[in-house]
């Protein structure tokens, strides 16, 4: 879509108004310069902001194994999930940026409580085999939310869960993986996969938000494309998915109305306990405070950092400005082997 | 192909081990989220070296795992805690410098430890260059990082003599590793307004023993936590 911004007044605002209603109703891409109305870019940022925070977050459950991985092979391969997470949240904040709201403010909503990040990483990994059931089942419902996100209507959004979702993929399969070799394992990390798996199941079926009669931005979000789907058939819809896996994981899923609805052609399952999902959304899970503190703690921990790198760049561009050389470099003179300037 | 001296290929590979091991330790603590990304690459690099290393002795979580502490022959500079955003900086600039030129020569060779080295060196240039530009940053950024920067460069200094003392099965002139690397060291840190410390290139006692598996406290503790969970579970496979 190529219908710019006004420069001055708002008489068109309805004309343009239309005439985004018409490019989004037509699957059209909405990019950056596109005119938009005030409330799609707000409830974009509000979106995108928590899903990039969700990211970063998201990346403490899983670094907490890091250091105690079992062996060389998955050490490898979960600091490279862990990195993964990192570079997605920097594509979410950059998708954020093109509506207008920087990484700086965004963090700031973030550590002051003003913006949320998906309730699932305020539960703890408590085992290694957490490591798996996160990769299995919180990543596999990750996958599930947003494969449809990559048809956003607004193109900057849609363009980075493209390359989210191709590495979702390799965490769920990883997750898979790990739960796999315990599962086939010695006894205790048969049980101890089952465990995890026991306490991520349903957590990990929040993920997915409210019912449906309860969800607050859904429907203006499906009227927007930016959501495609509600939150129940997303749901139920990574049931499916999961019965089958669990049953070849030889791991079973912690539901007794768990039963395959033939009339429907889905998998029943019971019922969620929305109360817990409400009390860990309102700051009373088990790793909210920790979370946030570590996230806090480490941006202000790392405070000097960013004002040393500001301070550098602004001396190197005053000197460029100049013609400047550092005395230091002056002195050397040409005998300098390489420049690392 | 000649077969690598095992001796080497272990001091070389647990200098990998663990400072991959260290560097680990800042996910999800990093000050800004580029070096979220920086930082595990790095980590990730060396960990990739430490597992083809280690492989040339033996079973490679045979070696991690369950080894003690005294059979361990790395640095004990890539042992030491991560401390601040500065001394990790310090220690990457000492140890990529060091691991820049020895991979550079150990390249020539026609061991298995030269095929790693000619793959690895392309990692570490990158690892070399990402210390030495925060060593500018932070050297020439503010007042506090200036000094935290200096501090952390004293603090580790006294651990750098140690990484040129010969290592067995390795043909390498380590009298000019060692210059080399001073002079390199030198030029960085004058360019970021930073002084070079004093200790064992000027004559000063220089830590030592990693080579010959004397570690310093800290290591005994590193090494508690990363091999716990393996030695939990004897003989499972992950
Ligand atoms: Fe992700
Ligand atoms: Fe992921």
């Amino acid at each position: 879509m190529t219908t710019m911004a006004p420069d001055a007044g708002t008489q068109d605002d309805a004309a343009y108004e239309a005439r985004f209603n018409a490019a989004v109703a037509a699957e059209e891409r909405i990019e950056p310069r596109d005119w938009m109305p005030d409330a799609y870019r707000a409830s974009l940022v509000r979106q995108i902001a928590q899903h990039a925070h969700s990211e970063i977050i998201g990346m403490q459950p899983e670094a907490n194994w890091i250091t105690r991985a079992p062996s060389l092979r998955r050490k490898a391969i979960l600091m490279a999930k862990v990195q993964d997470e990192a570079g997605h949240g920097l594509y979410l904040y950059s998708a954020a940026e093109t509506l207008g709201t920087s990484r700086d403010e965004l963090l700031d909503r973030l550590h002051a409580g003003r913006q949320k990040y998906s309730s699932i990483f305020n539960y703890p990994t408590l085992t290694w085999a957490d490591v798996g059931a996160i990769g299995w089942l919180v990543d596999g419902a990750a996958i599930t939310n947003q494969v449809p996100l990559c048809r956003c209507s607004y193109g900057p959004y849609a363009r980075a869960m493209v390359r989210i979702c191709k590495e979702e993929s390799f965490h769920q399969r990883q997750g898979y993986e790990l739960l796999l070799a315990l599962s086939k394992g010695t006894e205790a990390q048969h049980a101890m996969a089952q465990d995890a798996v026991n306490r991520w199941w349903w957590p990990s079926l929040m993920m997915f938000g409210p019912p449906d009669d309860e969800s607050a931005h859904s429907a203006q979000s499906m009227a927007w494309r930016i959501k495609r789907h509600s939150n129940d058939e997303l749901r139920q819809r990574f049931v499916d998915i999961c019965v089958p896996q669990a049953e070849s994981l030889g791991l079973t899923l912690p539901d007794p109305d768990l039963t395959w609805d033939e009339e429907r052609g889905h998998y029943a399952f019971g019922p969620i306990d929305w109360d817990e999902f409400r009390e860990v959304l309102r700051g009373n899970g088990p790793c909210n405070e920790q979370r946030i503190n570590q996230r806090r703690t480490a941006h202000e921990e790392g405070a000097w950092v960013r004002e040393a790198a500001t301070a550098y760049a602004a001396k190197q561009a005053e000197r460029s400005r100049h013609g400047y050389r550092a005395p230091q470099d002056q002195q050397q003179g040409d005998t300098q082997e390489e420049d690392i300037a | 192909m000649n077969p690598a001296p095992a001796s080497a290929a272990l001091a070389l590979g647990d200098d990998a081990l663990v400072l991959s091991h260290r560097l680990g330790e800042w996910a999800g603590h990093a000050p800004v989220l580029e070096e979220e990304l920086a930082l595990a690459n790095i980590a990730l690099d060396l960990l990739g070296q430490a597992r083809v290393l280690l492989s040339l002795v033996g079973d490679e979580d045979e070696l991690a795992y369950l080894r003690e502490e005294r059979a361990f022959r790395n640095l004990q500079l890539v042992e030491q805690p991560r401390g601040d955003f500065a001394h990790t900086i310090a220690r990457q600039l000492y140890f990529s410098s060091y691991q820049r030129l020895l991979y550079e020569e150990l390249a020539q060779g026609d061991t298995a430890i030269a095929e790693l080295a000619s793959k690895a060196v392309k990692e570490v240039d990158y690892h070399r260059d990402h210390a030495e530009h925060w060593t500018l940053r932070l050297g020439d950024g503010t007042a506090e990082s200036h000094q935290r920067m200096q501090q952390a460069l004293d603090a580790l200094w006294r651990y750098t003599g140690e990484a040129f003392e010969p290592i067995e099965g390795l043909a390498v002139d380590w009298a000019t590793l060692r210059a080399r690397w001073t002079d390199r060291i030198t030029t960085v840190l004058r360019q970021a307004t930073l002084t070079l410390p004093n200790g064992p290139q000027s004559g000063a006692w220089a830590a030592g023993g990693g080579r010959q598996g004397v570690h310093t406290e800290p290591f005994g503790r590193m090494l508690a936590e990363m091999q716990h969970l393996h030695r939990s579970h004897p003989g499972a496979t992950w």
